[in-house]
């Protein structure tokens, strides 16, 4: 019998898991994909929000404000790179400036340090390269940039480190009520929980209506992506959002944490929860949008496109509470953005729940809040880097070329807690294959590796999900054993 | 901090080469740097025939060809690190590289021959819609699962790019008992040589669909299928064209890009057309000492010219560490004009061609009936009469010095014109 079971292991999952983490608690993780954060949580934006665009007096506005100045302490205990660099939201008419004027009350009134309205000179010292037709910007120097996948797979490691559960690939079908909890049953086994919080997601509402709760319904709506080469990274500074108008939000052209380019996303209704393709419309329709902020925008450095299913609540906030029908059950929903930026503050409110339907929490004697640091070799200095070698050879072994990483790098993230078990896992946790060759070098000696390192047939080895396998069999293999 | 007179980055055909010559002029103290495990590069994993034609005479396959660069190059004793890679390059001829045994190397060496090669354009850069599942390679990559690891990537196959590589994958697939359903080519042209369309395709009906292109690709885990559609003269799909294939892997063969982050390291000048250094008649590039050979300067259909060029760049690596080459001569520059893509070298100082000198250039567009004419001024130097042109095929025009020497020479213009055979 767990105490706590959350289901779904991306941002807030993961983030809830390791608060509770602190306390006596035996928590465990249900994940339906095969690796932490494989929905939204990894196909979005990755910006960390000032906190102005949310409508006053609302949840998404609170834990957005709340949760922004969390990630400096959150970052450093986890070892993941997070970079406060600042935002604009760019006008390009009196109209819109008005507009900038809005939110920069709305912004006051939430709460959002420092924010302020600058003019085309101003922008040009922050962003030489903008476009021609900027006039002016809301500039908010709290906004910052992040891996979110990175986020949430440090937290469940660190979460694992100080004894939660995770069960990957196991997709919640079922759950019951009983005397003392719940009983839950998925594709794999059947647990029972206590108290469960429900992180599912776009598919949040299904798990809610499995214990009776309809209260909301999730609508999954899709934003598309670029994602231009490092090469490109240094053209701009700031994450810059354009001026929001009736007919959309604009495109946002962003650095990532890890100095690459990201342009996008649109905003459609999609039919399917799982609807991640791209399409060429869309991509075409971005790439248009965003030349109005910068014109020369690199676009054929573009590495690869995605797609995020974002979790849109027809409550139109967040929804973060327990069950009016079940007892114990708590439903944190519709997390869209800023969902990423709230999600430390949901974290420490969710936790205060369990606090208090508990009736009172013991703290962990022995709670370790820092993860074993990332041994990023790029950035160490020559000395670090000869003294790295001598004590584990590995490291001098490059791997991928295009970001330069280790074979050590490689061998430490599949065996750490929460860990790589996959091509896309590796890459996630080390960038292996995030380059512009995009894997085509690197995949055949990263699948060596993982193979190696989990006791696994190469041939065994996938690419993300379960049945995304890569290799057919070894050459003239015979069929049926005939020639 | 270890020194040599010549390090070269790469031990592909490119590398062995320039390194070989080098020892030849009189260079004793070489380095040759390979990251992968063994010399060779690429060539190992092109197991199929076809090299060898114009260096050796005779046909071979990619191993075979590089072998006999692999042995001479040990039988002269010239010293390799495998398992190397070269992270930083300056201006001032440092080099930094590591490896599991020697940890972090820092070398000084006097002259520098690039010969890193080139890389596929993977998915992103051309922006293919659709689903990410697996089952999507680009055509080296297949190749290389396929001939050096000894695993099959799939079973029901469709090409997009008809560029040598993916020609050669056709066959290749087919070969390990794989569907291949068609090789779809953006191009009204095919990129690859024509032997390689009659060898690859023709000889095990494949078909080849020329102005196609794949406008969506399907499947969540593995790849279930891909979308290919008609396009127009400009290159855009038309609607109401789509055919759906049904297929489990997808080979990209859409184009080869020169590596040059070292390059740009080292704030060597690129021409934007070949994304390779620009050099002069030396192979020598923008910056003094720093030669570049082979793919890492423009995508060669063959390897033959590889080794030509590749000589060439150790021969005059050589000369410069002697310091035989000749700064201050005067300098002609070569200029596509009307339907040339590029010409390498970018620039010939007269007074080092010793005996002749040959551009290499590729043409913009199929053409039928035309000549290729190298100009100084008014007045033709060289005309060669063809039925046809292609992109797919790299095209030479051999100078003589005397050519050049020739009194108040000025820059070179080669173009299309009509007329041919």
């Amino acid at each position: 019998m767990y105490d706590v079971a959350i289901i779904g292991a991306g941002i807030t999952g993961t983030f809830i898991a390791r608060e509770l983490s602190r306390y006596e608690l035996d928590t465990v993780i249900l994940e339906k994909d095969n690796d932490i954060s494989s929905g939204a949580t990894k196909a979005n934006t990755g910006i960390v929000h000032a906190g102005y665009d949310a409508k006053p007096n609302t949840k998404m506005a609170y834990f957005n404000v709340k949760g922004n100045p969390m990630f400096d302490k959150i970052c450093e205990e986890l070892d993941v790179p997070f970079k406060r660099n600042g935002s604009l939201v760019v006008g390009f008419s009196g109209e819109d400036m008005e507009t900038i004027e809005e939110l920069y009350e709305r912004g006051v009134k939430n709460g959002v340090p420092k924010l302020e309205i600058i003019d085309r000179e101003k922008i040009k010292k922050l962003e030489p390269n903008i476009g021609k037709d900027v006039v002016g910007a809301l500039y908010a120097p709290t906004a910052g940039i992040i891996s979110p996948w990175e986020l949430a797979i440090a937290l469940a490691e660190n979460a694992m480190d100080n004894g939660a559960e995770l069960y990957l690939n196991n997709e919640v079908k079922d759950i019951e009520s009983t005397d003392s909890g719940y009983r839950i049953k998925t594709n794999e086994r059947e647990i029972k929980a206590k108290y469960v919080i429900n992180c599912a997601g776009v598919y949040a509402d299904e798990i809610s209506q499995m214990v009776g709760d309809s209260s909301f319904k999730i609508t999954p709506r899709s934003g598309q992506y670029y994602l231009l080469d490092k090469a490109a990274g240094e053209m701009i500074n700031t994450v810059i959002f354009q001026c929001p108008r009736k007919f959309g939000k604009g495109i946002v052209v962003s650095p990532t944490a890890h100095g690459n380019i990201i342009v996008g996303p649109d905003n459609e209704v999609v039919p399917n929860k799982d609807a991640t393709q791209t399409t060429g419309y869309r991509l075409s329709m971005i790439r248009e949008t965003a030349q109005k902020s910068l014109e020369e925008i690199p676009f054929n450095k573009n590495i690869t496109n995605f797609t995020g299913v974002r979790a849109e609540p027809d409550t139109g906030d967040f929804i973060i509470e327990e069950s009016k029908v079940a007892k114990g059950f708590i439903n944190v929903g519709g997390i869209k953005s800023p969902g990423l930026t709230s999600s430390p503050a949901i974290a420490e409110y969710v936790t205060g729940m369990v606090k208090d339907i508990s009736g009172g929490l013991e703290e962990k004697e022995d709670f370790n809040p820092k993860r074993k640091k990332v041994i990023r070799f790029a950035e160490l200095s020559n000395e670090e880097k000869t003294e790295l070698i001598k004590k584990d050879p590995s490291y001098g072994r490059i791997i991928c070329r295009c970001e330069t990483i280790t074979e050590g790098e490689i061998v430490d993230c599949i065996n750490r807690n929460a860990g790589a078990t996959t091509v896309d896992g590796v890459k996630r946790r080390t960038r292996a294959g995030f380059g512009r060759c995009q894997g085509g070098f690197c995949m055949p000696r990263v699948m060596e590796i993982l193979a190696r390192e989990l006791n696994r047939d190469v041939t065994d080895i996938v690419k993300d999900g379960t049945d995304s396998y890569i290799l057919t069999g070894e050459t003239k293999e015979i069929e049926n054993g005939e020639e | 901090m270890d020194s040599y007179e010549i390090v070269v980055i790469g031990g592909g055909p490119a590398g062995l080469a320039a390194a070989i010559e080098a020892r030849k002029n009189g260079v004793e103290n070489i380095l040759v740097i390979e990251r992968d495990k063994e010399l060779g590069g690429i060539l190992q994993q092109c197991i199929h025939n076809g090299f060898g034609l114009h260096v050796f005479k005779e046909e071979l396959t990619g191993p075979q060809y590089s072998e006999r660069f692999i042995k001479e190059l040990k039988k002269m004793g010239i010293e390799y690190k495998l398992d190397t890679m070269v992270l930083h390059i300056d201006e001032d001829r440092n080099i930094e590289a590591i490896n599991t045994k020697d940890g972090l190397i820092q070398i000084k060496t006097e002259a520098i021959v690039l010969a890193m090669g080139c890389r596929e354009r993977p998915r992103g850069a051309i922006t293919i819609p659709g689903t990410r599942p697996a089952g999507i390679f680009t055509a080296g990559t297949a190749q290389r699962f396929i001939n050096m690891e000894g695993y099959q990537v799939g079973k029901k196959v469709v090409i997009l790019g008809s560029g040598d590589i993916g020609l050669i994958m056709a066959r290749r697939m087919t070969l390990e008992g794989a569907k291949v359903e068609a090789v779809v080519e953006l191009m009204p042209y095919s990129g690859g040589l024509t032997r390689n369309i009659v060898q690859c395709l023709d000889d095990f009906d494949i078909p080849l669909l020329l102005s196609h292109t794949i406008v969506d690709i399907k499947g969540r885990d593995r790849l279930e299928g891909v979308v290919v559609a008609k396009v127009d003269e400009n290159r855009r799909p038309i609607p109401g064209s789509e055919v759906e294939y049904e297929c489990d892997t997808l080979l990209l063969s859409v184009g080869l890009i020169p590596e040059n982050e070292l390059s740009n390291e080292a704030n060597i000048e690129i021409d934007p057309i070949t994304n390779g250094p620009i050099v002069n008649e030396s192979m020598e590039t923008s910056v003094s000492g720093i030669f570049a050979c082979g793919n890492v300067v423009h995508v060669h259909d063959l390897v033959d010219n590889v080794t030509r060029e590749s000589r060439k760049a150790g021969k005059c690596a050589a000369k410069f560490v002697k310091d035989e080459l000749k700064e201050d001569s005067h300098t002609v520059r070569t200029i596509p004009g009307e339907g040339v893509r590029y010409i390498v070298p970018q620039e010939i100082r007269v007074e080092n061609v010793d005996e002749d000198i040959t551009l290499f250039m590729r043409v913009t567009d199929i053409f039928k009936d035309a000549k290729l004419v190298l100009e100084n001024g008014d007045k033709t130097i060289k005309e060669i009469k063809k039925i046809q042109f292609a992109p797919g095929e790299m095209e030479e025009i051999k100078i003589n010095a005397s050519e050049l020497k020739d009194g108040e020479i000025g820059d070179l213009k080669v173009s299309i014109q009509k007329g041919g055979k």
